[in-house]
């Protein structure tokens, strides 16, 4: 329960704001871009494709193992500087499963509902932005959303999110688990975290992307 | 009793222990003293499992601890307390929740005989009160005691200290020593401090091992370190200015100390 708040309830807020933000701004960039024979619904598809397909799975895992990476890199690498891992394993515990197991786990469980939410805010964002400025009607918007939608880019979505959730934590975990010195390595286990995580992040991306969309 | 016999451990080319051979005693308090770097912590964290050796064996009363699986040691360290240099205190946890911890993972005791439990060894570390605070409310000391009632939750057979009093004042770096000192006596339990602090040494000690460059020049006890015999040794021991005084005092003189 710990490592779930940690990992998500503590996220909420960045995911919000971040997908709000993101949503809004699709909305604008599609608005200035459409135009002639374009249908004005194309703002309302265009905004739920890229909130679905593309932001809210690999985007918002990208800002997660920014804050959430760091933060279990950093946590994990202080245990084993200030010699709290040995004490663990001095007590006969299994350090890596007491300590890594339960955060991928949770990262696991509670970043595809992080990746829900951006995708409803996302989307509600643009279709607030879009009748706010008038630049597109909330029918047309509506109607936008539902052109061509397929149950299975959700599904893909969710799919990549939960590797991606996997990736990040494990990642991260590995990154602390094996930091070795003092206050500078654990800061240096912690930026490794975060640019291993969002290396292999986005080379998965691509590969699931051919896997599952191909 | 802990034995170690023949242990040999290098990190690359480098050879930090030369066929150590080492008895720690039940019931008594085991000093492993020498220089920074001289191999003692390596020698130590070889003992509890910590680092491999590539050689050599650790026995626990007879029982072979090179030689067991994963699962077998686990079984042995559930009888090991230690205390690190630095504490080592879950600090996401409060000084309770720290001395419980070994009991809720590995006892069959329930809650209210463990929390029953981790009172009693605050109480017998002399903080009874500090239990819902956080390590980082506490002093250095306070972190050593709770680091000790944390080791002696489980009333271990072996209790490993590693600079008990590094980074304390002398008066509360004495009250760590006693509580160690009693500590031992009362559980019965074979304990080894490493430790450079003379005082300690003097204070709280009833056998010695000297380590210099991975080898273990010298074993005794407190008179057997005064008198000397091994230059390395008396380097070690009279390295300071007052230590060479008392060596020359009458004090000195009288409790055979050479001249």
């Amino acid at each position: 329960m710990t490592e779930l708040e940690s990992i998500g309830l503590q996220s909420i807020g960045i995911v919000a704001l971040l997908s709000i933000f993101m949503g809004a701004v699709i909305c604008l960039q599609t608005a200035h871009q459409i135009g002639g024979w374009i249908p004005v619904y194309t703002i309302g598809f265009t905004v739920r494709q890229t909130m679905i397909l593309e932001f809210s799975p690999t985007l918002i895992p990208v800002i997660l193992a920014g804050k959430v990476g760091s933060n279990i890199a950093s946590q994990i690498g202080t245990m084993r500087v200030t010699e709290q891992i040995d004490a663990l394993e001095i007590m006969g515990v299994n350090s890596a499963n007491y300590l890594i197991l339960p955060k991928v786990i949770a990262g696991v469980l509670i970043i595809p509902f992080l990746v829900i939410l951006s995708m409803f805010l996302g989307v509600g964002a643009g279709a607030w932005i879009g009748v706010a400025t008038g630049l597109s009607p909330l029918a047309d918007f509506e109607y936008g959303m539902q052109v061509d939608f397929r149950v299975y880019d959700v599904i893909y979505a969710l799919t990549k999110t939960l590797v991606f959730g996997f990736i990040l934590t494990s990642v991260s975990a590995y990154h602390g688990y094996y930091a070795d010195g003092g206050a500078l390595e654990v800061g240096r286990s912690s930026t490794k975290a975060v640019v291993w995580s969002v290396v292999i992040i986005m080379i998965s991306n691509l590969l699931l992307t051919q896997m599952l969309l191909n | 009793m802990i034995e170690l016999n023949h242990i040999y451990k290098s990190f690359g080319e480098h050879e930090v222990l030369k066929d150590i051979q080492a008895t720690f005693e039940r019931g008594k308090v085991n000093f492993v003293i020498g220089r920074s770097g001289s191999g003692k912590s390596v020698m130590t964290k070889c003992t509890v499992g910590l680092i491999e050796p590539d050689r050599g064996h650790v026995t626990y009363d007879g029982r072979d601890f090179t030689a067991m699986s994963v699962v077998q040691r686990k079984a042995i360290r559930r009888e090991i307390g230690m205390l690190f240099q630095g504490s080592a205190l879950f600090d996401s946890m409060t000084v309770e929740q720290n001395v419980q911890f070994p009991l809720r993972m590995f006892s069959d005791l329930s809650d209210p005989e463990i929390v029953r439990r981790a009172a009693e060894c605050l109480e017998r570390v002399e903080l009874p009160d500090a239990g819902a605070r956080f390590p980082s409310e506490c002093s250095g000391g306070m972190q050593k005691r709770v680091g000790i009632a944390r080791a002696i939750a489980m009333n271990p057979k072996y209790l490993f200290c590693d600079e008990p009093n590094s980074g304390l004042d002398p008066q509360t770096a004495i009250v760590i020593d006693n509580l160690i000192l009693d500590i031992t006596r009362e559980y019965e339990m074979t304990t080894v401090v490493v430790s450079h602090d003379m005082n300690s040494v003097m204070e709280a000690s009833d056998t010695i091992h000297f380590v210099h460059e991975g080898s273990i020049l010298w074993k005794g006890d407190r008179a057997g370190l005064l008198q000397g015999g091994v230059p390395e040794l008396e380097e070690f021991v009279f390295a300071s200015d007052l230590m060479r005084q008392i060596r020359q005092s009458p004090v000195g003189r009288n409790t055979n100390l050479k001249p």
